[in-house]
């Protein structure tokens, strides 16, 4: 099982994905610098936070147009798992592999807090160690995380149930308060139609150690784990 | 122009004028002129604080490199070093605060990765006028935002800082930025253009003209003109700044680079005659190999425009290709500007012609020091006479302790925090908010604690006792957290020197601060001086700030001040003397700042500091926490409200509750223990010999503090912290 973990210029969480994924779960990972072609052997490719391009321009804008990126399109085509965190989930946004779009948060501030996000689709690579309703303490860090996507599209993502987190209150209440950036009905994190792409603003990464606050986002990894662990035992029957 | 007037306007006085025909030998021509001019202003040159800073312990068994480099290093174990500076910002805050403030913090990262250290964190000490102004509020905001873009796009956390408001910085806000970085103590570098034949290369943005003569207009007073000043304050690009970073971290890694050297103030100048006087070497450059962003730059704005995020490299040939692959992986194209010489000379061409050739230790390190008069301020005596204990007490204390909390000074700066990410990298085991702020080390197993802490009210009342609280104040946060103080570095944010009232501030201060660091033995391994900080002729309060980094050798046993358990003992730790003089209840409940300050007993500072590591590290604390703005009352309602739970205190008999409750003093340590800990505790503190009272349990949802049979304070936390927590959000939303 290996892990890649996709290095723009300006990605500066891919450090911190890099060490939960090796010192935390054991598990191997490398760095894929953004002008490969390819993602190589790898099962589950990272597109870490961070500022890709400083941001200019509009968060993930730039960052699309890297040559890894038609590698990631290609990989999540053939149903490889794409994790996108922060920046990354709003590089994947642009880049078309996820609906939607992340705008500049309501009160114009970056802002950097734990939050608590609802687990609204654990059927996912992503979320199947979770049960459903399940309520995860994480980090937000960005100024650009307010979800939106038109009428339309958010109807056919629920149709597909394609929310797959939402930002709630420690009990798993969607509330205003609870929403750290005007985020459209409170969505922290979304998925593409076949699941195996997903991109959610909080850090799952951040939360993988008691000593730095919440090993909650560790769910997040040992479903990927779990669902890559048993598809290497169907694979090997 | 004639050189008369010309030498005027760049900011050097006649005398200084002549120096240089001396040390050159001949008349400079305007190029060289303005070289000499950048690097002999104050900001370069520290020609008014140089004598004093001598008095500065610059030397431990742990000081790998002292002043002088751009960071201090200090050896922090396991063949490790941690390596830390702070320095200041505050003019071009003052003008454009969002830009000013980033590339302040630009700045002082460069100084950190040049050494070849990986930074880990960031802090900051500011300081604001009054809040109920618009313009005092967009200072504040732009600032906040400025350190927050900058360092939340290149990935380094702001673990810490410290915010205060006085009338005395309405038109001079202080912007102190300090970075914390640690590296293979091996891996050092120097900003050293060693190797006659080595290659010289610049890297990183294009040079244009924004910040030319920024150190100049740096080190005058601020003046209704200022605001035509705008271009000397540069524009920061983070993201430029991180693939800087990254790329030169990785040349020096892998040992291709013979030294390093960022552009900071006075820009190309500075970079090649201080690499080349440090060397004892020469450079020859060729400006027209320059990068530039704008056509048509005369020779003196390129070598000396302050764009930011470029590095100075200094290479062996054969190595230059490598060098080339790592910047390109970024798409970063180093040029080659020069060359290595043998001579002692830094010489510039451009166009062919020589335009400038001029000594280097000269430009770098000629400038004149000087001894400016000292005299005591008239306001020093009148004040510190004045008595706060005639002031009629309060009726109500919860009233006065809510109105504290409230006081922007001691209310919760989360509404500042929040806005920088102090996760990143995922090593901050302490944020913002608390005593320090903790970052684990990844490839020692060990932890660094830092905090920065400085107090102008208090400088400007005695600035000598004032000096030696700002490093007591310092050092005392980190013991709180069971680490051992290494080193310091040091902020100095004055007016105007050459006034004697101010130099006597400067150098009692000075002394204060160099007393303090050798009785606590911790040494001063870097800082900066920033002078002029004065606007239409009144300068800000005397407000040196002290940047203090410790080594936590068990993260593990790291102690914050949130108290954690209902029955816990609290305990006060401590000289009991306090004063009114200079307080925040002074300020905020009876609206002056006047009096003396307490006594300073360093010796008892180091007993209780050594004490309460020992204790934390013996795992016998359960919470700790420095007593300091606001007195014993706010320490405990800040300890209540981060641990969420109330406390029951009971005051020693005192004959002035204010004093009490609210008064100030060094060396005190409010601490919590487990009721099975306590005779053990009582006992080593007896051992110690250190003052210390049990005052109290922790114990329900409610602060209460009694004097005799009395209740004289009752407040719930859920008041306190309505008070404590909404003020930032109330005033700027």
């Amino acid at each position: 099982m290996k892990f890649g973990v996709i290095v723009f210029p300006g990605s500066n969480c891919d450090l911190d994905s890099y060490h939960l994924v090796r010192d935390v779960l054991n598990k191997e990972v490398e760095y894929i610098h953004y002008s490969e072609k390819s993602v190589g052997r790898r099962d589950v490719i990272i597109l870490p936070g961070g500022f890709t391009y400083g941001d200019y321009l509009r968060s993930g804008a730039i960052a699309r147009f890297s040559p890894v990126m038609n590698a990631v399109a290609e990989f999540a085509d053939k149903g490889g798992l794409v994790l996108g965190i922060c920046n990354g989930f709003q590089v994947l946004t642009e880049a078309g592999l996820l609906p939607g779009a992340l705008c500049r948060n309501h009160h114009l501030q970056f802002r950097c807090e734990q939050v608590f996000v609802r687990v609204d689709n654990n059927s996912l690579p992503f979320t199947l160690s979770a049960s459903l309703g399940k309520v995860l303490e994480m980090p937000v860090a960005h100024g650009d995380g307010s979800y939106y996507a038109p009428p339309e599209l958010l109807e056919e993502m629920k149709a597909n149930d394609q929310i797959v987190f939402r930002y709630t209150d420690q009990n798993g209440d969607v509330t205003p308060q609870a929403n750290p950036n005007g985020s459209l009905e409170n969505i922290a994190g979304v998925c593409n139609r076949a699941g195996n792409v997903v991109g959610l603003m909080p850090h799952p990464e951040r939360a993988g150690e008691k000593v730095l606050g919440s090993r909650h986002g560790l769910i997040i990894f040992k479903s990927i784990i779990s669902y890559l662990t048993g598809r290497e035992v169907v694979r090997n029957v | 122009m004639s050189d008369q007037d010309l030498h005027r306007t760049l900011g050097l006085t006649d005398h200084e004028y002549k120096l240089i025909t001396e040390q050159m030998g001949r008349e400079p021509n305007e190029v060289e002129l303005n070289m000499y001019s950048v690097m002999w202003s104050e900001h370069c040159s520290y020609k008014h604080s140089r004598s004093a800073l001598k008095l500065f312990p610059t030397t431990s068994p742990r000081v790998i490199q002292g002043p002088g480099e751009n960071a201090g290093v200090v050896d922090i174990g396991d063949g490790w070093a941690a390596v830390f500076k702070i320095e200041s910002h505050n003019h071009p805050s003052a003008i454009e605060p969002h830009q000013g403030a980033a590339t302040g913090v630009g700045g002082i990262l460069r100084d950190i990765y040049t050494m070849g250290a990986q930074p880990v964190a960031f802090l900051n000490s500011l300081r604001f006028g009054n809040l109920e102004t618009a313009r005092g509020r967009y200072l504040f905001d732009g600032v906040v935002g400025g350190i927050g873009g900058y360092g939340n796009c290149v990935g380094i956390p702001t673990v810490a800082g410290e915010v205060f408001f006085e009338p005395c910085y309405e038109g001079n806000p202080l912007v102190n930025a300090m970075c914390v970085g640690i590296m293979p103590a091996d891996q050092l570098v120097l900003g050293k253009a060693s190797g006659e034949g080595n290659l010289v290369v610049l890297v990183g943005a294009l040079t244009g003209r924004d910040g030319i003569h920024g150190v100049t207009f740096a080190s005058e007073e601020l003046s209704e003109e200022s605001e035509e000043k705008r271009p000397a304050v540069q524009v920061g690009d983070p993201f430029m700044g991180k693939l800087l970073m990254d790329a030169t971290l990785e040349t020096i890694g892998k040992k291709l680079v013979t030294g390093v050297q960022d552009f900071g103030g006075a820009g190309l100048t500075c970079a090649l005659t201080e690499t080349a006087s440090r060397a004892g070497t020469g450079i020859e450059v060729d400006l027209d190999q320059v990068p530039l962003r704008e056509e048509d730059m005369h020779p003196f704005e390129i070598l000396t425009s302050e764009s930011q995020e470029r590095m100075l490299l200094i290479v062996e040939p054969d190595k230059l290709k490598a060098v080339e692959e790592v910047f390109g992986r970024w798409d970063l194209k180093p040029a080659v500007i020069g060359k290595v010489t043998s001579g002692e000379t830094v010489t510039a061409r451009y166009r062919g012609e020589v335009v400038a050739s001029v000594p280097a230790a000269s430009v770098a390190g000629g400038a004149p020091v000087y001894n400016p008069e000292s005299r005591e301020p008239a306001y020093f005596r009148e004040l510190a006479n004045y008595d706060p204990l005639n002031m009629p007490l309060p009726e109500d204390y919860g009233e006065v302790l809510l109105k504290l909390l409230a006081a922007p000074d001691i209310a919760s700066k989360e509404w500042v925090w929040r806005r920088y990410d102090y996760m990143v990298r995922t090593c901050t085991l302490q944020g913002p908010g608390g005593d320090s702020a903790v970052i684990r080390i990844r490839e020692t197993g060990k932890a660094l604690a830092m905090s920065v802490d400085g107090n102008g009210r208090h400088t400007y009342l005695d600035p000598y006792r004032g000096g030696m609280m700002a490093v007591a104040e310092a050092t005392r946060n980190l013991s709180c957290s069971g680490a051992d103080p290494i080193g310091i570095t040091d902020c100095l944010n004055f007016g105007n020197p050459e006034k004697p009232e101010i130099y006597w501030q400067f150098s009692q201060a000075v002394e204060g601060m160099a007393e303090a660091c050798r009785v606590l033995n911790v040494p001063v391994v870097g800082g900066n001086v920033s002078f002029y900080n004065e606007v239409q002729g009144e300068a800000i309060y005397p407000t040196p700030v002290v940047g203090a980094v410790g080594l936590l050798k068990d993260p593990a046993k790291q102690c914050v001040p949130a108290l954690r358990r209902d029955g816990d003992h609290l305990f006060l730790l401590g000289p009991q003397e306090v004063s009114l003089g200079g307080s925040q209840y002074l300020k905020s409940w009876c609206g002056k700042v006047s009096g003396s300050l307490a006594e300073v007993d360093l010796e008892a500072e180091r007993d209780v500091q050594d004490l309460i590591r020992d204790l934390i590290n013996a795992d016998l604390v359960q919470s700790a926490h420095d007593l300091s703005d606001g007195g014993l009352a706010v320490a405990l309602a800040e300890s209540c409200l981060s641990g969420r739970i109330g406390a029951q205190v009971n005051l020693a008999p005192s004959d002035y509750l204010p004093l009490a409750l609210f008064g100030e003093g060094p060396s005190r340590v409010l601490f919590s223990v487990a009721p099975e800990d306590a005779d053990r505790v009582s006992q080593l503190i007896m051992e110690a010999k250190v003052e210390s009272s049990k005052i109290g349990i922790v114990k329900g949802d409610a602060l209460i503090i009694s004097h005799g049979d009395d209740i004289i304070l009752k407040l719930e936390l859920s008041a306190m912290q309505a008070a404590y927590e909404e003020v930032f959000s109330c005033i700027m939303e």
